[in-house]
């Protein structure tokens, strides 16, 4: 696996009223978290990286490679959602699976690659459990077993542990840290709890209506104080 | 879906078998050619005596089979029209797609004279109202009295816009009431139950009980008589007599199989053909028969008069006529 | 992209067979000398305004009927025959319209049940006349209210559990359920529900001249049939149909704006206990409305039943006409359904690709419109003109006949499409809410998305519109008369074809088997596509 660096140059988006328009670059290997006020297009962000929106101008690139116009299966992304990242009515090693051949053609080897990841998220035994016999916390992980086998260079997250606890929260936000370790992936969290940020990311940016205001070393960014909306923003 | 291919298969082998020599096509209406209409019975008797092959094709009634003709023009697959009645002899003739018949006409055993020298006819009946005997005490007696009578007792009509025996009725009306049939429909209409786009709703809503009366031919009585044994309906005779249906054919000027054709209109008119029609067609034979009539088609009413306008004055007229009824009945 | 593709495509068949069928009667009445007369008159402005006045009542009392029986449904999981009752419900519109006419004059006709019964109370008076607009509109609601009610009950099951938890926690009693959580749902539904009952009642013809009581009541449709049967003037055809075609556009399209976007919101567990179930009083309105719409639909159904018991079934099972028209129908039905539910497929995907990619262009708003109703327009399409216009076609094509199969095919197919779409689109969009930005991230597309994602999901739907459409198939007679002849009879051909000679016993026995048929495929539809876990 290569490094991917994520460069949007002037990418220009309109949701309903909001003018949007994303100036970003980040590393590769870097693990950026996103913060900002609900409705200030973090989600959108993510969206224009990983190809579910066609931005109105600009360009994306990705590890030097322009994918501005490629369909969300051709970028070299992994997004995990909120919600709804399982197929309710596929078990575990079959969703998981598909992220290996959206076909569902398995090789041996791949059962032998799901096996490895769903031990690597700590699912092992839970194979043909269906989503709905799964606790919030356990489906994820599977969608970041399915991103394991995926093995993409890119992995986003939207706001992936929001609805988990603060200690199911750390441990999640462990596991995709060692992840991020060992794959030398380049990693964008969403977050709209400040506290993930400082815990797992290196860096962060701050998100505003539609401008990203600022991209900083986590500490220096809860640091920073000449930005009326960002001091706004950790107060409230 | 096996099915289907069966099906397909069964139509090109259809359209082989249309193609082949000696083949004698007959457009005609669909409940001639059923298992239980003269159809089947007739290609027996015909292809035992000609050495062909008889091929129906069966087609809605017949004012579609006249459509199909104007749409296929000389085109035509067929050999031999069978089905049209008066009412349609104008129209059929206009096409000109048709060829004179050649046949003795004479003695056919029809309530009129037969002069076209176009359409052979081949069964007839008058159109009759039949009635509930269990419910109708005394059946009117004539169509004035049937338009006068009680509107608590009930007919069931057929559309003239959209059916033969419902433009059959119009005629009568105008032939008895003409410049006056105006008002005897607006006379007639509190004793209408309903106006029918066809012959089968109307019959179906009178069996089932709905109405005392409904518009059908002199014959109807005789099919509950034979076929099931029942004496329930029966026909009202009117005084100012009856509107005649006569059933025709015709063969096409574009035939490949003229002295095959022709020999089929001869045939037409004798006992091979004519016997088929009382008990398969509920017709009167227009023909001789080997046979006499059945008892049942004895004891049918007999108009005293025939009403019969000339297919010219029909075609002249209908639109007319159809809007005289509209603008009485719609009111 | 594929699925845009697709539905262009289906937009395109759709295209061909109406625009077919109109070209080429419009070229028969150019190269042929017209019948003369005036093209539009008083008679024809009555006959509109007859015909729109008919069908907006029949759609209005259709839909405000069905929204408390399924409401009372929906709200009753659990009930004897609730399984058998939504399957009747689908059978009024499988049968043809001079069987279900028959059954409803042995039920509310002058000399109907209800009648009789009311006269043997000394109640002599109580009926009132059913020939005229009364008798149009109560077989109108006859077939269409289950149709609503059924559709409405696919809307109302699609509500979230959360929201159930929700109204129970506030303490919401039943009108604030049906303001706030029932209405919204139903409402997304209603404009298409409406516009669809609208459309089928605008093309009525046997139902409206039969119980009508005389030619004040007639429609289009049968000023169509009339220009193409004694007239012959296909001109004039061609330009009533297109008045038909272009009335009902306009008002659908009037009835689309005010559609509200349906707002997907799928749920991962939707067995949720509803808290409006509980109370006597509730209970025993809501059996009230089951039984009356219950007794309603059933009556007729029963009286087609009474008057097959004297039928000669022996005779009838031996004849081997009856089998082949089975066979054919059970051929046309499935080969038709299987084209509908493609087609219908495709045009949701293609409507729904089309919306995410967020176009403003009028054309591409045109295209939405267009996969979302234009499926529906060929529901006022006269078969009769259908029919003759691919007759005109064809004629020069094949020897004979032998594309009338798949004609007769294609035709039924496309008349099914409308109900398919209203059964698939709402599933569908729940599916795609749920599906969307998973499929693509993982690459799914085309059949593997279609296999794995959409097809478990929409198993249930996917039966139940196969049903409907192969029912209504079973029971289509307009395509099939046209090019009907002995080679391709199918069971209504074979009933009216016995009405139309004295057997009314074999036919009503006919009608028995077909009702029967019918029932027995919705049931193994249902049953082959019921979830594999399934909760219900």
């Amino acid at each position: 696996m290569t490094d991917a660096a994520i460069e949007l140059s002037d990418v220009r988006f309109r949701y309903e009223d909001m003018d949007m328009r994303f100036d970003l670059t980040v590393g590769p290997g870097d693990f950026l978290a996103i913060i900002g006020p609900s409705g200030s297009g973090k989600t959108t962000l993510l969206n224009l990286i990983a190809g579910f929106e066609p931005p109105l101008s600009g360009s994306i690139r990705l590890g030097g490679l322009d994918v501005t116009a490629l369909p969300p299966s051709m970028r070299p992304v992994t997004m995990v959602f909120q919600e709804h990242n399982l197929f309710a009515h596929l078990d575990v090693k079959t969703n998981v699976g598909l992220g290996i051949s959206p076909a569902l053609k398995l090789t041996a080897a791949d059962r032998e690659r799901i096996a490895t990841a769903l031990n690597r998220v700590g699912l092992t035994g839970f194979e043909r459990r269906l989503p709905g016999q799964l606790s919030g916390g356990e489906r994820q992980r599977v969608a970041i077993a399915r991103a394991l086998v995926r093995d993409k260079p890119v992995l986003l997250l939207d706001e992936p542990f929001a609805a988990l606890g603060p200690a199911l929260r750390r441990e999640m936000l462990d596991l995709v840290r060692e992840i991020h370790r060992e794959k030398a992936m380049t990693v964008l969290v969403v977050s709209h709890q400040p506290d993930d940020a400082r815990y797992a990311a290196s860096r962060t940016a701050f998100v505003h209506q539609g401008r990203i205001l600022t991209v900083k070393q986590t500490e220096a960014l809860f640091a920073t104080t000449d930005i009326p909306e960002l001091t706004k923003y950790l107060v409230v | 879906m096996r099915n289907l291919i069966a099906v397909i298969a069964m139509f090109l082998a259809f359209a082989g078998t249309a193609k082949a020599a000696e083949t004698l096509n007959v457009y005609t209406y669909e409940s001639f050619v059923t298992d239980w209409g003269p159809g089947p019975a007739i290609k027996k008797s015909f292809e035992a005596e000609c050495g062909c092959t008889l091929n129906w094709v069966g087609i809605q009634d017949g004012v579609a089979i006249l459509n199909r003709l104007k749409l296929e023009g000389a085109s035509a697959k067929a050999d031999i029209v069978l089905g049209l009645d008066t009412n349609l002899i104008a129209e059929a003739k206009a096409t000109n797609l048709f060829a004179g018949h050649g046949t003795d006409t004479s003695k056919l055993t029809l309530p009129i004279d037969w002069k076209d020298d176009i359409f052979v006819p081949y069964d007839f009946a008058h159109f009759a109202v039949i009635y509930n005997t269990e419910k109708v005490a005394n059946p009117p007696a004539s169509l004035k009295e049937l338009v006068e009578g009680d509107p608590g007792q009930k007919i069931v009509l057929q559309d003239p816009r959209t059916s033969t025996p419902g433009l059959g009725f119009l005629l009568w009306m105008k032939s008895v009431y003409g410049d006056k049939a105006g008002e005897a429909w607006a006379r007639l209409r509190p004793r209408v139950l309903t106006v029918t786009p066809g012959w089968s709703e109307a019959y179906g809503l009178f069996t089932k009980g709905e109405a005392e009366m409904v518009l059908s031919y002199t014959t109807s009585p005789a099919y509950h008589r034979i076929a099931e044994k029942s004496e329930k309906y029966a026909a009202a005779s009117f005084a100012e007599g009856h509107y005649l249906q006569v059933e025709v054919a015709a063969m096409l000027k574009a035939t490949p199989n003229e002295a095959l054709a022709r020999r089929f209109l001869a045939f037409m008119t004798g006992p091979g053909f004519q016997d088929h029609i009382p008990t398969n067609n509920w017709m009167f034979p227009a023909g001789a028969l080997s046979k006499p009539l059945p008892d049942e088609f004895g004891r049918l009413v007999k108009p005293s008069k025939t009403l019969l306008y000339s297919p010219e004055i029909v075609a002249e007229n209908r639109r007319a006529w159809v809007g005289e009824w509209l603008e009485s009945m719609s009111k | 992209m594929p699925s845009l593709f697709a539905g262009s495509v289906a937009l395109a068949g759709l295209a061909v067979v109406m625009a077919g069928a109109l070209g080429a009667l419009t070229v028969t009445a150019l190269t042929s000398p017209g019948a003369g007369g005036e093209l539009w008159d008083d008679y024809l402005w009555r006959v509109l305004r007859f015909t729109l006045w008919q069908a907006g009542l029949s759609a209005v009392l259709s839909v405000g009927l069905a929204i408390p029986v399924a409401r009372a449904i929906a709200r009753r999981q659990v009930f004897p025959g609730r399984g058998l009752l939504l399957r009747l419900f689908a059978l009024p519109l499988a049968l043809p319209a001079l069987v279900v006419v028959l059954g409803v004059v042995d039920v509310w006709g002058r000399h109907g049940w209800i009648s009789v019964g009311l006269g043997a109370l000394g109640v002599s008076d109580g009926m009132p006349n059913i020939y005229g607009l009364t008798g149009i509109l109560l077989a109108h609601v006859f077939f269409n209210l289950p149709l609503a009610a059924r559709l409405m009950i696919m809307h109302l099951e699609r509500i979230p559990g959360e929201s159930w938890r929700l109204s129970s926690q506030l303490g919401m009693k039943s009108g604030a359920i049906f303001r706030f959580i029932e209405w919204p749902v139903l409402r997304a539904g209603l404009p298409g529900i409406a516009g669809l009952i609208f459309m089928l009642c605008i093309a009525s013809f046997t139902v409206v001249l039969t119980l009508g009581g005389g030619p004040a009541a007639t429609t289009i449709e049968v000023a169509i049939y009339q220009a193409l049967r004694f007239d012959f003037d296909p001109g004039r055809a061609v330009i009533l149909a297109l008045v038909q075609l272009g009335v009902t556009a306009l008002l659908i399209a009037i009835g689309m704006r005010l559609t509200m976007p349906t707002v997907a919101t799928p749920s991962l567990n939707r067995a949720v206990a509803r808290p409006d179930c509980a109370g006597l009083g509730g209970r025993i309105g809501d059996g009230a409305v089951i039984a009356s719409a219950a007794i309603f639909i059933i009556l007729p159904l029963v009286a087609l039943t009474v008057s097959a018991l004297t039928a000669p079934f022996r005779k009838l099972l031996d004849e081997a006409i009856v089998w082949q028209a089975v066979l054919t129908s059970l051929s046309i039905g499935a080969a038709a359904a299987v084209l509908c539910i493609a087609l219908a497929w495709s045009l949701l995907i293609a409507a729904h690709a089309a919306k995410r990619s967020n176009g403003k262009a009028w054309w591409h708003t045109g295209f939405v419109m267009a996969c979302e109703s234009g499926g529906s327009l060929i529901l006022v399409m006269p078969p009769i003109l259908l029919g003759a216009g691919w007759f005109v076609l064809l004629r020069g094509v094949g020897e004979g006949f032998a594309l009338a199969p798949a004609v007769v095919v294609t035709i039924n197919g496309l008349m099914a499409l409308p109900y398919t779409l209203r059964i698939l689109g709402p599933a569908h969009a729940n599916a795609a809410g749920a599906h969307d930005r998973l499929c693509e991230s993982l690459g799914m597309s085309g059949w593997n998305r279609w296999r794995l994602a959409d097809w478990p999901v929409l198993r249930p739907a996917f039966g139940v519109a196969f049903a409907f459409a192969m029912a209504l198939s079973l029971g289509d007679l307009g395509a099939v008369a046209l090019f009907g002849s002995e080679d391709l009879t199918t069971l209504p051909l074979l009933i009216l074809q016995r009405m139309g000679s004295y057997r009314t016993t074999d036919a009503a026995g006919l009608a028995l088997m077909l009702a029967v048929f019918c029932l027995l495929l919705i049931l193994a539809a249902e049953r082959a596509t019921a979830k594999p876990e399934g909760r219900r």
